[in-house]
């Protein structure tokens, strides 16, 4: 026990900074600022015990909290990006996607397939946000418009969990389009009256926010996670003055009317099961 | 001769400065007068063909952003006969940075939006410098949808640095209001031409910019991000924008040769404020010439040809 306190008697003398709490024990809550263990929050669905401040999970982890036990498939897993603009700022375009390939073992920031939620078939699709803050560049886009493509097909409702910092810059206009593409395949789905819920978790912004995380048939977020279309610091530049408590978090999205819920992690798979049932989409049609 | 030069215009600013001198002296005339002002008008020539032909990113994003560039409301005054301005989005206020309304285009009806900057910095202030809140994209949306009513063809001009990045633009949904358009005017019935007239800034720009046809004039730009900001992320660097812009691949030839863009019109010497009557003439024929051939298609032929438009876009490996 000696050791403990040692540890964080160290940890108050050096600075609260998050950079210096030794990887693995212990994590510092964003939320209540509280050092916690970090094996509490872990076995907490990565919610801080504490406060209920939902920590970022992997996408492995929100499919098993999301999907029945092994249901989930996915699908174009190999997609890669190009580099159409052949860009480079400190280092190249292509080298910083392999590099974040290999930190992440997957090939760009989202991962889409069909599952099964409490029993409704459903294409559900999950962005990774460590994968270069979750950008939408090609790939992403793409994936987006092949789930939407999907959920017509077979004729099921679509499930996308946002986490993004927004367009990805390195892919240039093509990524901005990405936003158009995107939303033209949500709207080519509301039109078969096939229901699209956008779940956003902390953050969700720019092009990503002002398309298709915008546009469900019902707007869901996790408690807290931070909204919007221009960063916080951005704005604060722009109008010169410091923005109120609480302002772009989910909290503040439903006062102001572009949230239908905030869903608490341990409850997002009931909600998500009880509106699925409210659809009645039984049983998915065979693939053509 | 009141005109705004820009930095790699100081030359042409010196050559016109002496040509001005020569000319309101009196006292010099004569034959040797006029010698001298050919071989300076010679020298404007050979400046002007030298320059505006191999601009460099930054200098075309300049001459985009150019204060006397003409505005939508400009244009509109030169080629849309009858036009009537609407207003409002029925919710909030009516949002000066974004205009429309209706008007004819030869013998053709048609419904107008798109961004204005302010013509002098008094109206630049009133009108944001074109930068829309949530009601300026709701009463695009609002026209849209009035076009889609009336079955009369669309037209929207891009002009704006970007969406306005501010307190109550977020309070009231700048996302929600920018994810709507795309997603109403990909299924609009109605023929959708696009002309970047201006500068062409991200979500904000894109807001107003699902079309059958992207139309883009010679030095008009349109970017994911401002070059400033891209060089401010990557750079931590605000001052390598001329960098950042030729990163980004946001001139007019680049956007064809990416498939973003259908076709580029050629603008006068110098940039569209040299001569806005040229430039009109050259934006109302293209109109005329998208609309007459988007008319002929079956409105469900041209809605699916537009999402397979906007699928297209994007490079990736499988
Ligand atoms: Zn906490």
């Amino acid at each position: 026990m000696s050791w403990f306190r040692r540890k964080l008697r160290k940890l108050t003398t050096t600075g609260t900074e998050r950079t210096q709490i030794p990887e693995g024990f212990w994590i510092k809550c964003a939320g209540c600022k509280e050092i916690i263990y970090r094996k509490e929050v872990d076995s907490n669905d990565r919610i801080c015990p504490k406060c209920e401040y939902h920590f970022s999970i992997s996408v492995d982890e929100r499919i098993s909290l999301t999907c029945d036990v092994g249901s989930f498939v996915e699908w174009s897993a190999n997609l890669t990006s190009g580099d159409p603009l052949v860009f480079k700022d400190t280092i190249r375009y292509r080298e910083r996607v392999k590099r974040a390939q290999k930190k992440t073992g997957r090939n760009d920031a989202m991962v889409i397939g069909e599952a099964r939620i409490l029993g409704w078939p459903a294409v559900v699709g999950v962005m990774d946000f460590t994968f270069l803050g979750g950008s939408m560049g090609s790939v992403v886009g793409e994936k987006i418009t092949r789930a939407a493509e999907r959920a017509i097909e077979r004729r099921v409702p679509l499930i996308l969990f946002s986490a993004s910092g927004g367009a990805r810059m390195q892919e240039g206009i093509l990524s901005l389009m990405q936003m158009a593409k995107t939303s033209a395949a949500i709207a080519r789905m509301g039109e078969r009256n096939l229901p699209y819920i956008s779940v956003m978790t902390d953050p969700t912004f720019g092009g990503v926010a002002a398309s298709y995380s915008m546009l469900g048939d019902i707007n869901i977020a996790e408690p807290g996670a931070l909204i919007g279309f221009a960063g916080p610091r951005v704005i604060e530049q722009t109008i010169k003055q410091k923005l109120p408590e609480g302002f772009q978090h989910s909290e503040f999205l439903l006062e102001h009317g572009m949230l239908d819920l905030i869903v608490h992690r341990k409850q997002m798979r009931e909600t998500l099961g009880r509106l699925l049932t409210f659809f009645g989409f039984k049983e998915a049609q065979p693939v053509a | 001769m009141n005109r705004h030069y820009l930095d790699f215009e100081k030359p042409l600013a010196e050559l016109h400065e002496q040509i001005e001198k020569l000319r309101s002296g009196s006292e010099e005339g004569g034959p040797g007068n006029q010698k001298e002002l050919d071989r300076l008008a010679h020298k404007v020539r050979a400046f002007e063909e030298e320059v505006y032909d191999k601009l460099t990113p930054w200098q075309q994003t300049q001459l985009a952003r150019h204060p006397e560039r003409p505005s939508m409301l400009e244009y509109v005054e030169q080629f849309v006969e009858d036009f009537v301005q609407l207003h409002g989005d029925r919710a909030f206020r009516d949002d000066p940075a974004m205009v429309g309304g209706l008007g004819r285009i030869g013998n053709r009806e048609v419904v107008l939006l798109g961004h204005q900057k302010g013509r002098n910095l008094k109206t630049r202030v009133i009108r944001n410098f074109g930068m829309a809140h949530p009601e300026g994209y709701r009463k695009a949306l609002r026209l849209m949808q009035f076009a889609e009513r009336f079955g009369k063809p669309l037209v929207c001009f891009i002009d704006t640095p970007g969406a306005y990045p501010g307190l109550g633009a977020e309070e009231r949904g700048q996302s929600e209001a920018i994810a709507r358009n795309l997603l109403v005017m990909s299924r609009l019935k109605v023929p959708v031409v696009v002309v970047v007239i201006g500068e062409g800034g991200s979500g904000g720009a894109l807001a107003v910019g699902v079309g059958d046809r992207i139309l883009i004039l010679e030095h008009s730009i349109y970017s994911v991000i401002s070059p400033e900001g891209c060089a401010a992320i990557l750079w931590k660097d605000g001052s390598k924008a001329p960098m950042a812009a030729e990163a980004l691949k946001i001139t007019a030839r680049d956007l064809l040769e990416l498939g973003v863009v259908d076709e580029i019109l050629p603008e006068p010497l110098g940039g569209s404020h040299r001569d806005m009557t040229r430039m009109s003439r050259t934006i109302r024929d293209a109109l005329v010439r998208h609309l007459t051939e988007l008319e002929k298609l079956d409105p469900l032929e041209r809605v699916e040809l537009r999402y397979k438009k906007f699928c297209k876009m994007g490079i990736f490996e499988e």
